[in-house]
C-alpha cells in the first residue's frame, strides 16, 4: 500500500519528539507521557465509534494491559519494556477475543452497559486480590528495552521513547488499516448494518475484529502508562477512568488518527492547568470545556481541521 | 433451460396470518419474472425469504440445486443472489462513489468466491466509475447518498445490489416513489445493465405497464399464495388476477343488481 500524507506525517512526528525529549523540561515529558497513553487508548476508542459503538469500560483492557506488564515484572522477573508492551497486547487480545464473542451482538446502550459491566468486574477481582496488592496496587519498574540495560539515568526518557514509538506505531497501523477496504466497512456498518450484510461482508466479525483491535490498543496504552508512572492500581478499571476515554473520544472527532492524539493533548493540558489553578473545581472546568464542544464543534475538535482543509 | 431459482412448498406464518402459502416455482436462468399483487399478497415475504431475511416456516428453496433455506443474507449474496429495497438501503452519510466502493471492497477483501474475476482485476476505483457510468450517476458522485432524491436513491440502491457481481438479482419495488417520466429511463438502465451481465431478475411491481415491458413471465400473488403464472399478456389476462390484483371488480349478479335497482 502507497504511503499517505498521514503516514508520512507521523513518521515525521515520532522523529521530531524523539528528537525533542532529551531537552523537554520533565512536567512537559510527563504530560506528553500521559497524553500519548492515553491518546493510544482512544485510538482503539475511535475505532469503535467509528464503527457506532461506544464503549464505557475500555478501562478494562487498559488496567488489564497494566497489570499484563505488572506481571512480567513482579512475577516474572522479567523488567524490559518491549516484553511488558508484548504481554499487555497478548492479554487483551485474548480476553477481548472471547468477550467480544458476546459483545458483538449487541449495539448502542446495552453494548455500553456490557462493556461497563465487565470492567466493574474486573474492578472487583482485583480489589479482592491481595496477590495483587488489593486496592493499593503495586510497583512496577522496567529496567531495560528488548534485552538492552538502561541506565536509571536514562529509564525516564527511556519510557518516553517507548511511549512515542508504540503510540506512532499504532497510529501508523491504525490508519493503514482504515485505509484498506476492511477497516472502510466500520463508517457502512455505522450507517447500515443491513445494506453491509447484504452487500455479502459480515458486520459481527467485523464489529469483533474492532473490539480486540481497541483493546490491544487500550492495553497497550495501559502497559505505557505503568512503564512511565512506575505503579499500578485497580482505580485504572474503574468506571470514571473508561469515562475519561469517552470523553477525550468526544472531544477529539473521529476524522483521523491524528484526532485522538490531539484531543488527548488538549484533554491533559486543560486538567493539568485547570487542577494548578483551580484545583477545588478542576472537574468545572473539564465539564465547561466538554459542553463548549459538544455545542460548538459537535464532530470533535477535528472538525476544526476538517473545515480548513473544505476551505 | 435450467432453474437456477426453485421454491418448494414454501410456507410463512406471522401467527395467525399466513403470508406465504405453499409457493412452488421454478426460475429460469437468465429469466426476467415480475412479481405482482396487492398490499399484503406475499411478494416481499417471497423475496425476504429467497434472500435470507425471513426463514421460512416450511419448505425449502434451492439455488443451482443447493438448498440455501437457512443460510443468512451474508451467505445468500455470497453465493450470487443480491436485492435492493423497498426503502432504499445506502450508507447516507457517504458519497455515491463510496457507497458503491464498499461493495467493490467486499468483493477485493473477500478475494475470490462469488465475484467475477473481470472486477478483481479491474482497480477498485475504476469498477466504481465503470459502474456510476453504467447507471448515469456519474454526476452524483461526490454527492451525500443522504441527500439524493429518491429516484437516484432508488438507482443507487439497485446499483450496489449489483456491484457485488449477483447472478440472480431480486427489486423491491424498484419505481415506488419514482416519478412517472422517471420510472421507465429507471428501468432501461436497470435492465441494460442485468442483460450486460446476464443477471437472472425477480421483481415487484405494482405498475402493469412496467411489468409488461420489461418481463418475460409474471407470477400473481393473491393471500399469500401464487395464483397465476405465465407470460404477461396470460397472467394480466386471468379472471382471478382482474379480480384480485388489478382490482377490477366482477359483474354484479342478478339478484344483487336488483337490491340496489
Amino acid at each position: 500500500m502507497k504511503l499517505d500524507r498521514t503516514s508520512i506525517a507521523i513518521g515525521a512526528i515520532t522523529v521530531a519528539l524523539l528528537a525533542a525529549g532529551p531537552v523537554l523540561p520533565k512536567w512537559a515529558m510527563s504530560l506528553a507521557n500521559v497524553a500519548l497513553c492515553y491518546g493510544t487508548v482512544v485510538l482503539g476508542m475511535m475505532l469503535l465509534m467509528r464503527t457506532g459503538l461506544v464503549s464505557f469500560g475500555h478501562g478494562l483492557y487498559y488496567c488489564l494491559g497494566a497489570y499484563a506488564a505488572g506481571t512480567v515484572d513482579q512475577m516474572l522477573k522479567l523488567p524490559d519494556m518491549a516484553l511488558m508492551v508484548a504481554a499487555a497486547a497478548a492479554a487483551t487480545a485474548a480476553v477481548s477475543a472471547v468477550l467480544g464473542l458476546l459483545l458483538a451482538r449487541y449495539r448502542d446502550i446495552f453494548f455500553a452497559m456490557l462493556s461497563l459491566a465487565f470492567s466493574m468486574i474486573l474492578y472487583g477481582l482485583l480489589v479482592k486480590t491481595s496477590a495483587l496488592g488489593s486496592t493499593d496496587g503495586f510497583n512496577i519498574s522496567a529496567r531495560s528495552i528488548a534485552g538492552i540495560a538502561v541506565a536509571d539515568d536514562a529509564r525516564r526518557y527511556a519510557g518516553y521513547g517507548i511511549t512515542v514509538v508504540m503510540t506512532m506505531l499504532s497510529a501508523g497501523i491504525l490508519n493503514l488499516y482504515l485505509r484498506s477496504h476492511r477497516g472502510r466497512l466500520a463508517e457502512a456498518i455505522r450507517d447500515n448494518e443491513l445494506r453491509v450484510e447484504y452487500m455479502g461482508a459480515s458486520v459481527r466479525s467485523t464489529i469483533h475484529l474492532h473490539y480486540v483491535i481497541s483493546a490491544v490498543l487500550a492495553g497497550i496504552g495501559g502497559a505505557l502508562m505503568a512503564i512511565n508512572i512506575g505503579h499500578i492500581d485497580p482505580e485504572m478499571t474503574y468506571w470514571p477512568q473508561s469515562g475519561e476515554f469517552v470523553f477525550i473520544g468526544i472531544l477529539s472527532g473521529t476524522g483521523s488518527v491524528f484526532a485522538p492524539l490531539g484531543g488527548a493533548l488538549v484533554f491533559e493540558t486543560i486538567r493539568s492547568f485547570a487542577y494548578e489553578y483551580s484545583p477545588n473545581t478542576w472537574q468545572m472546568v473539564l465539564g465547561v470545556t466538554m459542553l463548549a464542544v459538544m455545542i460548538f464543534l459537535p464532530g470533535g475538535l477535528w472538525s476544526l481541521v476538517q473545515r480548513r482543509k473544505g476551505a | 433451460m435450467s432453474a437456477i431459482l426453485e421454491a418448494k412448498g414454501l410456507n410463512k406464518s406471522f401467527g395467525a396470518v399466513t403470508a406465504a402459502n405453499d409457493i412452488n416455482v421454478a426460475v429460469e436462468q437468465h429469466s426476467i419474472v415480475g412479481l405482482i399483487g396487492s398490499n399484503g399478497a406475499g411478494k416481499t415475504t417471497f423475496i425476504n425469504m429467497v434472500t435470507g431475511y425471513l426463514e421460512p416456516t416450511s419448505g425449502s428453496i434451492l439455488f443451482e440445486g443447493r438448498d440455501i433455506t437457512s443460510l443468512e443474507p451474508r451467505q445468500i449474496t455470497q453465493l450470487g443472489i443480491c436485492r435492493s429495497f423497498q426503502i432504499p438501503q445506502l450508507f447516507n452519510t457517504m458519497t455515491v462513489a463510496e457507497n458503491l466502493m464498499v461493495g467493490v471492497g467486499i468483493i477485493v477483501s473477500a478475494g475470490g468466491g462469488w465475484a467475477s474475476s473481470s472486477l478483481q482485476s479491474a482497480a477498485p476505483a475504476k469498477a466504481v466509475d465503470a459502474m456510476l457510468e453504467q447507471f448515469g450517476l456519474g454526476s452524483y458522485r461526490d454527492r451525500q447518498a443522504g441527500l439524493l432524491p429518491e429516484g437516484t436513491r432508488k438507482l443507487l440502491d439497485i446499483a450496489m445490489a449489483m456491484v457485488v457481481r449477483p447472478r440472480i438479482l431480486l427489486l423491491d419495488e424498484p419505481t415506488s416513489g419514482v416519478s412517472a417520466d422517471e420510472k421507465f429511463v429507471l428501468m432501461d438502465c436497470v435492465m441494460a445493465a442485468v442483460r450486460e451481465g446476464r443477471v437472472t431478475v425477480l421483481f415487484v411491481e405494482h405498475d402493469m405497464d412496467v411489468v409488461v415491458r420489461y418481463t418475460q413471465r409474471v407470477l400473481a400473488f393473491y393471500e399469500g399464495r401464487i395464483i397465476a403464472d405465465g407470460d404477461p399478456a396470460q397472467v394480466l389476462d386471468d379472471v382471478e388476477v382482474r379480480r384480485f390484483v388489478i382490482g377490477e371488480h366482477a359483474p354484479m349478479q342478478a339478484g344483487a343488481a336488483s337490491i340496489h335497482a
